[in-house]
């Protein structure tokens, strides 16, 4: 057998207390050398905890019940923790979720790669350098010469990935474990780092074993695919079978949740406006000193667009491409520096605190993070009724309207006395949903709403927006990285990059005639996107 | 919360052995039928010499055991007061300090730095040595040397807090900024502000002590430090006249800092540290 890694039978138990007794019970899974391997599950499915256990890096109190996991004639989960050691990184490798966290802030990039020679005693130090330096030009880094001496924060999400990367290749292993390892990018970082596992793959010939929640990331790049669910398999075979012709339930419930290229038919829009921004401009500054010039930048760069009464428009582009800061200065929670937000006839941009006060009901927003969006120790009728009692609307006719629009949101109104941590990530969005319409907004600005979501959830979600939009003619401005998501729901989808406005279009103009290059880039860049379209076909 | 708590041996000690002092403290009159201050015996009686004084005679006669039940008093009054006035300059000052910034984070800030580059313990000696010293002016010199702290650490929590999404939702539901700070963010510090304080009331008692060793302590309030400072020349001689409010201060401070380890974390499950217990 030519297999890379095989695992047999693998239960991990959790510690008493814990939600379900086993985080991953019987999983068996094999990798032939050259093979990608792609485990997919939302998250608790235990995809990661199988990984951790590879590389013995489970949490105190999570145990290997029963099970072997053969490496090179070996069973890696009983080694003592000398060989396991002499083990990670010479021979099995790992990439995380988080770029950021996962380097060390304080070492320079080379030293950081040199540290890992230096662990496994290889090579002397004049040789490490050299090697890291080519390393740092294998994972393609720009101008390799000054990577090499520089610190972590310096780099870009993608560009720390790809250090990662070089670290966890340096002694050349034969299995690469990735841990969501794009996910935290953004779509085109998120195509270039896909592609360059796929090149070194072929280089080299190892094995992965690729950790991902993204179906679309799957189609990109696996051979194999093992769907997880609550810590078992319910599915397995190659990335066509299981892509086409899915067996198991739960994988075609996760297909058709995924957003696919399939547009929506277009809607008949309004004339009226709900939300007008006129040569919106915001600048940050930072740094500035005595020798340091000052460091500007333009974060909305004059931008302009509509929002029309019952529209949703999507606002896709990169991270810092000012999408979020368009947001939040829409609804001023940032003061911009030129132009004007009309929302109903006032210039929310020209007014002041006091007066801002009073009009805030008008523009509401819904927040990226469902677990940092509510106050921990503030139950879910006070987070609700709070503004509309500051509006001045009686607190009983506030809270019979909070109940009623927790039942429209599909949480039924007992959630009402209940705090934040009783909640899901995906229902605590419910509930920043509600909350946004209990102040009976003009418009609603959906920040990456949906992005902190697995994708059934994701789905749900988008679901209720479509039908609150439906009902209720609500406006929203969305915004999100993920055009897949953007051209489920909005209507028209305007493109941002630096700060500027690229393309501004109905979704069936921007996704099938794109005119930018940029636009046709993004769109070029989204995981799975010929596939979709198979799809959609 | 409370939970977690109960399972921490170490805090569940300590709780017991505070509950003891506070009912010595509150019981003393009922225990004692001589204050502290009267003479009973002839000095210098080694304990357990007589069964009606089971800690001895000091160097005037009069009964040890009184004198530590009423000791505790003082301990446990001056601790609580001087720390709850420590948090009542502490707290305000950092919250306004964190949730404003800008200046007034920079005034607030350099004021209270002005008050930690003066050694705590040099202060508090100018400060009770200026004041006449009584149980008031003791206790408020210590509030005036612990709530630098108080306010850098509520800062902090402040500036973290702020920046979290549901200030923003608050903001954007019309909420004053007052409102904000009091009902929002402020519930969110109160974990570390109460472990904070726990551990302040044993340095409270330190510090009292320490002011009461060097004679700067209350003359018409019988405190532990006076005790062991009173008993400093005799110490060959009558072992026990120190021996025993040292111990007394030993106990009461350690199980305020059990009891503050175990609060941290019950209330902070996620920084406790692993592998114990």
């Amino acid at each position: 057998m030519s297999n890379t890694l095989s695992i047999e039978h693998l239960t991990i138990g959790l510690p008493e207390g814990a939600d379900r007794p086993f985080a991953v019970e019987d999983v068996s899974m094999a990798i032939e050398k050259g093979e990608i391997l792609c485990v997919v599950g939302e998250s608790g499915s235990g995809k990661s905890m199988t990984a951790n256990a590879l590389m013995g890096l489970l949490p105190p109190g999570v145990t290997v019940k029963a099970g072997r996991a053969m490496f090179e004639a070996r069973d890696v989960l009983r080694l003592p923790e000398s060989e396991k050691q002499a083990l990670r990184g010479a021979s099995i490798a790992m990439i995380f979720q988080e770029p950021m966290t996962a380097l060390n802030p304080l070492m320079r990039i080379g030293d950081q790669i040199v540290e890992v020679f230096a662990a496994h005693d290889r090579y002397t130090q004049s040789e490490r350098r050299e090697k890291a330096l080519a390393l740092i030009r294998e994972v393609q880094l720009p101008d390799p010469e000054k990577i090499i001496r520089a610190y972590p924060f310096q780099l870009s999400g993608g560009q720390r990935q790809r250090a990662m990367i070089a670290m966890a290749l340096a002694l050349e292993p034969k299995l690469l474990v990735a841990d969501e390892p794009t996910t935290a990018l953004d779509v085109t970082t998120q195509a270039q780092i896909l592609k360059l596992i796929l090149d070194l793959r072929e280089k080299r010939g190892m094995a992965v074993m690729f950790i991902t929640h993204d179906f679309g990331v799957v189609a990109e790049i696996a051979d194999q695919v093992i769907v997880m669910r609550m810590g078992k398999v319910v599915e397995r075979g190659s990335a066509a079978e299981v892509l086409e012709n899915p067996q198991h339930d739960y994988t075609k419930r996760l297909l058709e949740a995924i957003p696919t290229g399939k547009l929506p038919a277009a809607r008949q829009l309004s004339e009226t406006p709900a939300l007008e921004i006129k040569g919106l401009r915001k600048i940050y500054r930072t740094g500035g000193g005595l020798f340091k010039p000052v460091r500007e930048v333009r974060a909305v760069d004059n931008v302009s667009l509509t929002v029309a009464r019952g529209e949703v428009l999507g606002l896709v582009g990169e991270s810092g491409s000012g999408k979020s800061t368009l947001g939040r200065t829409a609804v001023r929670l940032v003061t911009p520096d030129g132009g004007q937000v009309m929302v109903g006839g006032t210039d929310l941009a020209a007014l002041s605190d006091e007066e801002l006060r009073k009009q805030r009901h008008k523009v509401q927003m819904v927040f990226q993070d469902p677990y940092a969006s509510l106050n921990p120790r503030q139950r879910i009728m006070g987070a609700i009724t709070d503004g509309p009692i500051t509006r001045g609307i009686p607190r009983k006719e506030a809270e019979a309207r909070a109940r009623e629009l927790l039942e429209i949101v599909g949480l039924g109104a007992d959630a009402a006395s209940r705090f934040p941590h009783e909640f899901s990530g995906g229902q605590r969005q419910r509930i920043g949903i509600a909350r946004a319409l209990a102040m009976d907004p003009e418009l609603i600005i959906a920040d990456e709403a949906v992005s902190a979501l697995d994708v059934s959830i994701q789905a749900q979600v988008l679901d209720l927006l479509r039908e609150l939009r439906e009902k209720l003619e609500l406006s929203i401005l969305f915004i999100t990285h993920d055009l897949r998501v953007a051209a489920q729901l909005c209507d028209r989808i305007a493109v941002m990059q630096k700060g500027k406005l690229v393309e501004i279009g109905t979704v069936h103009d921007i996704f099938l005639n794109p005119q930018q290059d940029y636009t046709r880039k993004l769109l070029a860049a989204v995981p799975g996107a010929d596939w979709d379209q198979q799809g959609a076909a | 919360m409370w939970k977690r708590f109960r399972t921490n041996i170490g805090a569940m000690v300590g709780v017991v052995l505070l509950i003891a002092v506070i009912l010595i403290a509150i019981f003393a009159p009922l225990i004692f039928a001589n204050t502290p201050w009267q003479m009973v015996q002839r000095p210098f009686l080694a304990p357990f010499a007589m069964e009606s004084l089971p800690l001895g005679t000091d160097t005037l006669g009069r009964d040890v055991a009184a004198q530590l039940a009423y000791g505790a008093r003082v301990s446990l009054l001056v601790g609580l007061v001087s720390t709850l006035v420590a948090l009542l300059i502490g707290v305000p000052l950092g919250a306004l300090a964190g949730f404003y910034g800008g200046y007034v984070d920079e005034g607030a800030m350099r004021f209270t730095e002005f008050f930690q580059t003066i050694p705590n313990f040099a202060l508090a000696i100018v400060l009770v040595a200026i004041f006449e010293p009584t149980l008031a002016s003791i206790t408020l010199a210590i509030a005036i040397v612990s709530w630098p702290p108080v306010a850098r650490l509520v800062r902090a929590e402040v500036m973290s807090v702020r920046k979290r999404e549901f200030v923003d939702a608050a903001t954007l539901a019309g909420l004053s900024k007052p409102r904000i700070l009091v009902r929002q963010v402020l519930p969110n510090t109160v974990s570390p502000i109460i472990v904070m304080a726990s551990l302040m009331v044993a340095t409270a008692i330190l510090l009292e002590s320490s002011l009461s060793f060097l004679g700067l302590g209350d003359p018409n309030a019988m405190s532990w430090g006076y005790m062991i400072g009173a008993a400093r020349t005799v110490i060959r001689s009558a072992w026990w006249l120190s021996f025993f409010p040292g111990i007394a201060i030993v106990i009461t401070v350690l199980a305020l800092n059990l009891i503050g380890e175990g609060l941290n974390d019950a209330l902070n499950p996620h920084l406790s540290r692993k592998g114990k217990a």
